[in-house]
């Protein structure tokens, strides 16, 4: 198994559990992974990124521009920051969700209205879900990111079983059933836009 | 059993292989998790301390009575710490002791980018420095062994690139290091001029042993491949330099202070050209420099902000990233919904007062639209900087001045400032935003939370009565969520003469998630007094009217107080 993922969303979305599936994933495969996390004051709500790399070996930590397979974006304006990131020809996995950034709320800057457009001329292929939707039918609003990684594991071909373990391996036991049927619904209801 | 692991991760796990005894520190990005993941391990006591100064004079004792002991900080806290650190480098250890000194180029989550290398050459002090998780452990268990060996502190230098990320590491079972014995020694460990004057000379001497022997260590690996180019770097950097130079031969420094010179030599001769590749600060250049070893280094990269792949591909092979400009809105850090802090920023902003901060999540009332603060300096700083306005500028000026400070940071060292601020006759109000815990580096406890690092219940400092106790002239509390109640103490106390000290309590709203539903808006006058309040959760429509996003409200009901139409309702349990 060899992909660079960048989780990108906004500080609280949950970027670090779902980076930590993936390296559960990458143990079960047996193949070499690296994980970058961001801590501390860019959590707060802040534009908030997460590297990960699987590959036979892994040097840098930090996936570069023009360097990632996928993009898995919590929100679509972050899909849209980081776009930089996605290799030619690449895929971007987003979240429809829209997180409203402090310039637009106080409303000095407009939320751009084109985003998927905008992803669309950049990215090989677009896969879009409204997560957020899909968590509150399952009625727990924090399982956004494990629907996007469902969403994410379809699109690049890993098998159902093999990401159900990785999450089962991530999250805290009594987690593990919401978050599972969370990650089901991603798997089966993204589509390509 | 190979494991993935945080580089802090397997920090903890190297000092607990290597029979640490105990751990002290205090909270800060992007150390705080080494703390973390020690105190889950029973064999090992670990605590927080009050400051970063507190904590290293904990490890000297640890040290001292004969056991492993490591003290973890951010680089910033290294300056705190500089003080003992200094010193317990001349008188040794007698237990291995170990410095976990945290750097953040790029300042993710820090007020500067100081290099602490320079602190590892000043105070004499050897500095190891790991590339990832599983050398970070390695190093970790190597720097207790030296320290013992060569009788002094041992640094161990991370950033923030390897404390926040994981790879995989070999986890091995803990060799318990026994207790050696402590015998009195006064020409050692009481540092009085008539000592010391001998221990100066007992540095000297093994740092010269040291520097010798660094040339050995197999730590500092050559690894030749073409002769066209050879790189010296360290730490993550080494990621970075093989990832994007395949082909080019590397000086790989574990150790960076005292640095293997002669092996250093050795490599330029085998090479065409020399550059050495690091972060921040030219430090082991000028060092190779001054050795009269040819190399070049910031004359190509920047002493600011961090390295990458693609920096050193661009400099090194003349091959560009190509990167679009895109104009898109920032999204910067901002209190959360429900965040007690918002309301007293508020009620600064509204009085158009004067506000030294602090460091802390309330450092986020300085972005708009709040933007109530002026100054933010360092840890505890806020008190000491209204009061130096104050003897500056006068009465005139205190009257429309606050300082603002958190209740861990007001513990770490505010209350030395608050002290002088009696002492010296000062009229300062100084405003505690007690929210019951260290918020920004993600909820560790404090001397007033009640609970150890350990989670073992505590005695609980009482902030009220130690502000009391230290003579200041009026002590208050007030709740945080109070507009009215906060608006009315900070005019009352900055009119007062004397040292005032309002308290303004309610814990972070991420502590107790226990929320009521969100508050709802009905006939908004889209006046837009509530947008002041920057809240994430209240969004500008089109129309300018106001939406509360109710999958981001707490219900903290501070929008519906500030509502002059009374259109925003709280939600009722």
């Amino acid at each position: 198994m060899k992909a660079n993922i960048l989780i990108v969303g906004v500080g609280g979305q949950g970027t670090l559990l779902a980076s930590r599936v993936l390296g559960a994933l990458a143990e079960i495969e047996g193949a070499d992974c690296k994980l970058s996390e961001v801590h501390g004051m860019s959590q707060r709500g802040g534009s908030v990124v997460t590297h990960v790399k699987i590959a036979p070996e892994v040097m840098s930590p930090i996936v570069g521009v023009g360097d990632a397979d996928v993009i898995l974006a919590f929100e679509e304006l972050e899909a849209l920051r980081y776009i930089n990131y996605l290799k030619k020809g690449g895929t971007v996995v987003v979240n429809t969700q829209r997180i409203l950034p402090m310039p637009v709320i106080t409303g000095a800057r407009k939320y751009p209205e084109d985003v998927i457009d905008s992803l669309r001329a950049s990215a090989g292929k677009v896969v879009a879900l409204d997560a957020l939707a899909v968590a509150e039918e399952i009625g727990e609003l924090r399982s956004v990111n494990v629907v996007m990684l469902g969403a994410l594991a379809a699109d690049i071909g890993v098998a159902f079983e093999k990401i159900d373990a990785a999450l089962k391996a991530a999250v805290k036991p009594k987690l593990y059933d919401i978050n599972r049927k969370a990650l089901k619904r991603g798997y089966e209801n993204r589509e390509e836009i | 059993m190979k494991k993935l692991m945080l580089g802090n991760e397997a920090i903890a796990r190297g000092a607990y292989e290597a029979g640490v005894r105990v751990v002290s520190a205090y909270p800060g990005t992007p150390s705080t998790e080494v703390s973390e993941c020690i105190a889950k391990y029973d064999e090992v006591y670990a605590e927080w301390a009050p400051n970063e100064k507190v904590a290293c004079e904990v490890a000297v004792g640890v040290s001292y009575a004969g056991a492993r002991s490591m003290v973890c900080m951010k680089h910033v806290g290294v300056n705190v710490a500089a003080d003992p650190m200094f010193t317990a480098a001349y008188t040794g250890v007698n237990g291995g002791m170990v410095i976990l000194a945290a750097d953040d180029p790029g300042m993710h989550s820090s007020q500067n980018e100081q290099d602490t290398r320079f602190y590892a050459r000043s105070a004499h002090i050897p500095m190891l420095e790991p590339a990832d998780s599983a050398e970070a452990k390695q190093f970790t268990k190597l720097a207790f062994e030296l320290s013992e060996e060569y009788d002094t502190p041992v640094f161990v230098r991370t950033t923030t690139r390897l404390a926040h990320s994981q790879s995989f590491v070999e986890e091995e079972e803990r060799k318990e290091a026994p207790l050696r014995p402590y015998v009195k020694d006064v020409s050692k460990y009481t540092m009085m001029p008539s000592s010391a004057i001998g221990r100066h000379v007992a540095v000297e001497a093994r740092e010269n042993r040291l520097a010798a022997d660094v040339n050995g260590f197999e730590i500092n690996r050559e690894e030749m491949r073409s002769p066209e180019l050879g790189v010296i770097c360290s730490g993550v950097v080494y990621e970075y330099v093989r990832e994007a130079l395949p082909e080019a031969s590397v000086l790989k420094l574990g150790m960076v202070y005292p640095l293997a010179i002669e092996k250093a030599r050795s490599f330029a001769a085998k090479v065409e050209r020399l550059v050495v590749v690091e972060e921040l600060e030219p430090f082991i250049e000028n060092q190779l420099k001054a050795h009269g070893i040819a190399c070049e280094g910031k004359s190509l990269f920047s002493k600011q902000g961090e390295l990458s792949v693609a920096v050193i591909r661009e400099k090194l092979l003349g091959v560009a990233t190509e990167e679009k400009k895109l104009d898109l809105p920032v999204r910067p850090p901002v209190m959360c919904a429900g965040c007690p802090h918002r309301g007293v920023f508020y009620i600064l902003n509204k009085l158009k007062l004067t506000v030294s901060a602090d460091i802390g999540c309330y450092t986020l009332g300085a972005q708009p639209p709040l933007a109530a603060v002026d100054t933010v300096l360092c840890m505890g700083a806020s008190v000491g900087i209204a009061h130096g306005f104050e003897k500056a500028r006068g009465r005139e000026q205190s009257a429309h001045t606050v300082a603002v400070i958190g209740d861990s940071t007001f513990i770490h060292s505010g209350i030395t400032g608050l002290i002088n601020a009696v002492y010296n006759k000062s009229n300062i109000t100084l405003i505690i935003l007690d929210n019951s815990t260290t918020g920004m580096t993600g909820h560790q406890q404090h001397p007033a939370t009640g609970l150890t690092l350990k989670q073992e219940p505590a005695k609980i400092l009482d902030i009220v009565a130690l502000c009391k106790t230290v003579g200041c002239d009026s002590v208050r509390v007030v709740d945080s969520y109070d507009l009215a109640e906060v608006e009315k103490a900070v005019k009352e106390e900055v009119a007062r003469d004397g040292v005032s000290v309002i308290v303004a309590k309610r814990p972070c709203a991420l502590l107790n998630r226990n929320y009521p539903p969100a508050c709802t808006v009905e006939d908004c006058r889209k006046c837009g007094m509530c947008f002041r309040l920057g809240c994430p959760a209240i969004e500008k429509q089109e129309d300018g009217s106001a939406r509360i996003n109710a999958s981001l409200c707490v219900g903290c009901g501070l929008c519906s107080k500030v509502c002059r139409f009374g259109a925003i309702k709280e939600g009722k349990r």
